[in-house]
């Protein structure tokens, strides 16, 4: 297997992945964003403002958590949790807008428009915004706004613009393509915010980067706490951008597993599902080619999960490629575990996680088994739960039926 | 109804509106509204209100250029089962009244056909080449290469952003002509056409022979005169599918876009 440090190729390819499929209007912008992250990457100014930011404002380092009563449940393995949902706005999502929102400010741009799909990377954005003055828009599918009104106001409150699109399945892949289209016809003065570590080159590459202290943070802390390195790593995967920050310093070290889980829904034989390396198929969508959803004419399928923030239909390139070298190992885990787990951490260690996370705890649960007592496995805890009160309370029928009503 | 040797009937048609001393008339419509039939009697009354090369559009489910109006007709499309082999009917069907006809697809669509099957059948069902919107020629090798195989036009895009480096190095891969986009933004008529879409055909005829159209934002016989005071040809699409859209029947759709093209075709003659 090549490095992976010199990926993707200048032209932004990892392997056969990645690269740039979009219009070619935007392609000065991609150029531009391109040549101003390269300086930015090895300028010191730059780089004290993005880790000054990341610890006197979203609170890094992040810290790890033993769990060992949850641990009992997987085969008895030592489970560490890298605890992202103690970030500011609560979740991984933090450490890439503000390297994207400083990276903006350099570029002499004044607006800032994004997608979000549960409304995490939407929140985030707009708080990133606030922060630095920025003018803020984001769009979201008009289903997701109904199903998250509680982040819709949040973005409201911290002053971003907020604009349901009511355009084809009206959720995150159309929030994608509403956000091309302003792209394109604001580039003079707009950065396109991508929230994840896909589309076209640079993003893949630079949102790595920005997320990428996550997995720096966490080699050291459980060196730190054992002694030696984990056995395992384990992610969610929807985009794929807490899952590379997640993985990525641990590449060069062949003795540690990955675990990337993408979400199964109900089950990726009922083709309800959204995990596109399990179940789908390589082509080209939002500016890079990967695996995703598709039919056989080459039309994005919708994907189904009970996490708003891994029903998208496509992943990151660098996945896609650390699939096809073997690197990383991908996963299903379909609705029903997640929930389990999702219940069991609360239960067992008072930890709300995200939905997200909760299916990378459930593959934690799968891999402590095969691996056994002896394994040490770092867990990527990418968000906190709270925004999901409302999905787990329906699910788990813990409303009384008044307050339902109500 | 592909040309003679290695002219396409593209390069042919645009040849003859040159020693016209006139603009060609493109007109685009998605296939598969209001249905796969409709779609190509559409086209082929466009042909018969004067336009000279057709574009059949490939409705795709993310379809990132374009406006609102071409989104709602190839939602509908789509919705109905138009698929690939639907959109190579349509262009046997246009391409037999003699019009050059292309197709105007987003990638991900023809990657998955299979790019050598889709050039292959676009071939044998007369078409000349395609535009691919969302394909920059850094990515294009594969398709390079098949549609140098079966004989078709290439057809990119140059954006009033592209660099003068850009600008040379896209249409040093296009073959038939160069695709202008005179706006940036996505699919749609507006009031008025950019005054920024001359100086990036000046800045396209400095790199290359071919014709150079001009497209995004046309939609009156005025603008189409303006336009083929300095283009090879004015292409023209959300006003012909607004004009399906709100015909109240399909007789009356047929009626309105050959009506719609003869007017353009009136404003592409007097450059």
């Amino acid at each position: 297997m090549s490095s992976t440090a010199q990926l993707p190729d200048p032209s932004g390819h990892f392997g056969v992945f990645g690269g740039r499929f979009l219009p070619e209007a935007l392609i000065a912008a991609l150029d531009e964003l391109t040549a101003a992250y390269e300086k930015a990457k090895d300028d010191p100014e730059f780089q004290a403002e993005f880790t000054g930011l990341l610890r006197d404002y979203a609170g890094r380092p992040s810290i790890v958590t033993e769990a060992p009563r949850f641990a009992e449940h997987a085969g008895g393995a030592r489970i560490i949790l890298k605890r992202e949902d103690l970030n500011h706005t609560g979740s991984h999502k933090i450490n890439n807008v503000l390297g994207q929102a400083i990276l903006t400010k350099r570029m002499g741009k004044t607006r800032v428009i994004a997608e979000t799909g549960a409304g995490q990377h939407g929140v985030a954005t707009a708080t990133a915004c606030a922060l630095l003055g920025l003018e803020c828009v984001v769009y979201m599918g008009e289903l997701d706004t109904q199903r998250q009104a509680l982040n819709v106001a949040r973005m409201r409150v911290l002053g971003a613009e907020v604009i349901p699109v009511a355009i084809g399945s009206r959720t995150l892949k159309d929030a994608i393509n509403e956000a091309l289209r302003d792209w394109v016809a604001n580039v003079d003065t707009t950065h396109y915010l991508l929230g994840t570590a896909a589309g076209a080159h640079p993003f893949p590459a630079m949102v790595r980067d920005f997320v990428r202290v996550i997995s720096v943070e966490a080699r050291q802390q459980v060196l730190d706490l054992t002694g030696k390195l984990p056995d395992a790593v384990c992610a969610c995967v929807g985009g794929g951008s807490n899952a590379i920050g997640a993985f990525h310093a641990f590449i060069p070290d062949e003795g540690v597993r990955l675990y990337g889980f993408e979400a199964g829904g109900d089950g990726v034989e009922t083709g309800r599902h959204a995990a596109s390396i399990t179940g789908g198929s390589i082509g080209v969508l939002h500016g890079a080619r990967t695996y995703l959803l598709q039919d056989e004419y080459g039309q994005t399928q919708e994907s189904h999960s009970i996490s708003a923030g891994l029903d998208y239909p496509a992943v990151g390139p660098e996945h896609a490629w650390l699939h096809q070298t073997g690197r990383a190992i991908y996963r299903p885990i379909d609705d029903a575990p997640a929930m389990e787990a999702f219940r069991l951490l609360c239960r067992t260690e008072g930890i709300i996680p995200a939905i997200e996370s909760a299916h990378a705890l459930a593959g934690a649960i799968e891999v402590g088994r095969e691996l056994g007592p002896d394994a040490t496995i770092l867990v990527n805890l990418s968000g906190r739960g709270d925004k999901d009160m409302h999905t787990a309370a329906k699910y788990f029928d813990l409303l009384d039926a008044e307050a339902e009503q109500s | 109804m592909t040309g003679t040797g290695t002219t396409t009937r593209l390069t042919e048609v645009l040849a003859a509106a040159r020693a016209d001393n006139r603009a060609a008339l493109v007109g685009y419509l998605p296939a598969g509204y209001p249905s796969v039939e409709g779609s190509a009697a559409a086209m082929r009354a466009m042909v018969e209100g004067g336009c000279d090369i057709i574009e059949v559009g490939l409705p795709y489910s993310d379809p990132q250029m374009d406006g609102p109006v071409i989104q709602r007709a190839v939602e509908h499309a789509l919705a109905h089962g138009t698929n690939t082999h639907h959109v190579i009917d349509n262009v046997r069907a246009v391409a037999e009244t003699g019009a050059a006809t292309l197709v105007m697809s987003y990638w991900n669509p023809i990657e998955r056909y299979g790019v050598e099957r889709f050039a292959s059948e676009l071939a044998a069902a007369g078409g000349s080449g395609v535009i691919t919107p969302d394909l920059i020629p850094d990515e294009a090798h594969e398709w390079i290469a098949a549609t140098d195989r079966h004989r078709l036009d290439r057809i990119f895009l140059v954006a009033l952003s592209s660099s003068d480096e850009r600008v040379a190095y896209t249409t040093r891969h296009c073959g038939g002509f160069v695709y202008a986009a005179s706006v940036m933004g996505v699919t749609g008529a507006r009031a008025s056409v950019s005054t920024l879409a001359g100086d990036l055909v000046a800045r396209t005829r400095a790199t290359t022979d071919l014709p150079v159209c001009v497209g995004l934002g046309v939609s009156t016989a005025a603008q189409a005169a303006e336009v083929a005071g300095y283009a090879d040809g004015v292409i023209v699409g959300s006003a012909f599918v607004r004009a399906l859209l709100d015909a109240p029947n399909e007789r009356a759709g047929l009626d309105a876009v050959r009506a719609l093209a003869g007017e353009l075709a009136e404003g592409v003659r007097k450059r």
